[in-house]
């Protein structure tokens, strides 16, 4: 059940995550990803083919307020938190978007 | 010297006590002992002495305080707090200063308790040690050659070295319980949607959940009365009334019946399965019936809770880009600068982490791993639910050992994983759980045992443990 891992999969999987490893740092994260991945074969054995997915502990569904204008986070001080921002046009500020990979 | 919460309260609504005194008895602590112990990221001393000024001032104009007046707290780094920095002990957030409250430091406030610091983790809370930190380890103040536990350790810490009578931690597969088992102190871990997530840094977020670290049961039944209760900022908060949390712990056992969990997967050392045998022992003798049950799925806890909550951190923590908040390392383009931001501000853990759970969440292994922990985590919830019908609680230990010795477990993630083997399955159901203080193990070091309990049980869980703490007392 539990397919081999290679660096190349632990490669596309940081991409995915934007994260930049080093070539020692891939190898090191691909073996203890197999580790784990070892270890968590034991849930191989088992026939879950009959069982709903849990994945909330409490049910509750559509969970609803009036829509009425709150307490709200004051515009200044969360662009005045960024790492850079337009503070007169209110907002934040990055680099282009969009070059190739 | 050390005073309760509920000592500290009572004194100073009545006036006998100061909350300024009070509170400089704590920072003497600190200034003692916190260069050895390293609890805190963060020591709000002069924010503290207004706030406890305030506190005696109300008392002397004759108004009532709250129910924690002058109670010293120090809150995990991972609780939002308006105007003071919050770093979940990261790199990627170091300097940034939350522009509100969460419910609870906001609870808190309101109740009257003064909070002293913000407390050290494993950074995001991903770690059974509280090494993991990017501003270095905390220590366990019984003995600094070893860890608090974690990822709450310096929450723990805190209150075990009488830096603050009150501590908040955050447990999504053991963080509150372990790190109190290791240093001696009570810890719950309330029901998931008891207690407000509002202004707690997502890790887990269907496993997340804030309790209390206190030196009694009678504290922590207190403390949680405070900051239970629906929130209109987390809609998963349970809209149920609170029950009185304090009625129930002077009632004993007699008449409650006890499970012992006989599928219960081997680890824990003997010096704590002694612990665990006379923790069952000390409830029969006080009038509780024990009654033998199965948790089949107990065993598959810790794969089902490893693949699930890396799959919610791997979202949860996309957010950290260098766009709105906290760490920007600079690149020609977006992408190339959120890349940059990650690779610098993440720490270790938190990049395997990620990387777990973005592979558990890829195309093509989506239902072999994060799919199939769905449903282990449904098969543990019906394996609990048919388990309580024939018991209240059940008893297991909270950690697999006593404080394990700095470094010892750093090199090997499976290892440290394996601490959580007892606390994962309560995070996995929702359902709460709390380790209480009951004796010692190897070296003299404390052993916690974990109280579990159905769902809104918390009366009957404090309960049982407060008869824990009675005989061993």
């Amino acid at each position: 059940m539990s397919p081999r891992l290679t660096t190349d999969d632990v490669a596309h999987v940081a991409r995915l995550a934007r994260l930049n490893l080093a070539p020692d740092e891939l190898d090191r994260a691909t073996a203890q990803l197999t580790g784990m991945l070892e270890h968590f074969a034991d849930i191989d054995a088992l026939d879950l083919s009959a069982v709903e997915p849990m994945t909330q502990p409490y049910p509750l569904v559509n969970v609803m307020r009036d829509d009425v204008p709150g307490d709200v986070l004051d515009r200044d001080e969360v662009l005045a938190a960024a790492p850079d921002a337009d503070l007169a046009g209110g907002r934040f500020r990055v680099p282009p978007i969009g070059t190739p990979q | 010297m050390t005073r309760t919460v509920t000592e500290i309260a009572a004194g100073v609504r009545s006036g006998e006590l100061k909350a300024v005194d009070v509170l400089e008895q704590h920072l003497a602590a600190i200034d003692a002992r916190e260069g050895d112990v390293h609890a805190f990221n963060l020591v709000l001393a002069d924010q503290a002495r207004e706030a406890a000024a305030a506190v005696d001032a109300a008392v002397a104009a004759g108004n009532d305080p709250g129910p924690l007046a002058g109670v010293p707290v120090a809150l995990k780094d991972n609780m939002c707090t308006r105007g003071v920095p919050t770093t979940c002990s990261s790199k990627i957030l170091a300097g940034w200063k939350p522009p509100y409250d969460g419910t609870v430091v906001a609870k808190l406030a309101a109740a009257g308790a003064v909070t002293v610091g913000k407390t050290n983790l494993d950074e995001f809370a991903m770690g059974s040690s509280t090494e993991n930190s990017a501003f270095g380890p905390t220590r366990n103040p019984l003995d600094t050659t070893r860890v608090p536990g974690g990822s709450s350790g310096g929450s723990a810490a805190a209150v075990a070295a009488g830096f603050a009578a009150l501590s908040f931690g955050s447990d999504t597969g053991g963080s509150i319980r372990q790190p109190a088992a290791l240093c001696g102190v009570v810890g719950v871990k309330p029901t998931y949607g008891r207690v407000s997530r509002f202004g707690l840094v997502a890790f887990a977020s269907s496993l997340d959940q804030i309790g209390p670290f206190t030196h009694t049961v009678a504290d922590a039944a207190l403390a949680l009365q405070v900051v239970s209760g629906v929130d209109t900022h987390d809609s998963t908060t349970i809209p149920e009334p609170v029950p009185d949390l304090s009625a129930a712990l002077g009632r004993g056992v007699a008449g409650l019946r006890v499970g012992r969990i006989t599928d219960l997967p081997a680890g824990a050392d003997p010096d704590v399965q002694e612990r665990l045998d006379a923790a069952f022992a000390a409830l029969a003798a006080a009038g509780a019936t024990i009654v033998d049950v199965t948790v089949p799925a107990f065993t598959y806890g810790l794969t089902a809770y490893y693949l699930i909550a890396p799959a919610e951190a791997s979202s949860n923590l996309a957010r950290y880009d260098g766009v709105r908040y906290g760490l920007r390392v600079a690149g020609p383009d977006a992408d190339s600068m959120f890349a940059a931001t990650r690779t610098a501000g993440f720490g270790d853990e938190v990049k395997r982490r990620i990387l777990l759970g973005t592979y558990a969440l890829s195309a093509g292994y989506y239902d072999a791993y994060y799919g199939k922990a769905l449903k282990i985590r449904r098969l543990m919830a019906d394996d609990f639910a048919k388990a309580y019908a024939s018991c209240d609680v059940m008893l297991t230990p909270a950690s697999p050992s006593v404080a394990f010795e700095v470094g010892a477990k750093a090199a090997d993630p499976l290892a440290m994983y394996l601490c959580d083997t007892y606390t994962i399955p309560a995070n996995l159901t929702g359902d709460p759980a709390m380790s209480v203080p009951f004796g010692t193990g190897a070296g003299g070091l404390p052993v916690g045992v974990q109280v579990l309990a159905p769902a809104l049980g918390e009366p009957v869980m404090l309960q049982v443990a407060a008869e824990l703490e009675r005989s061993v007392a």
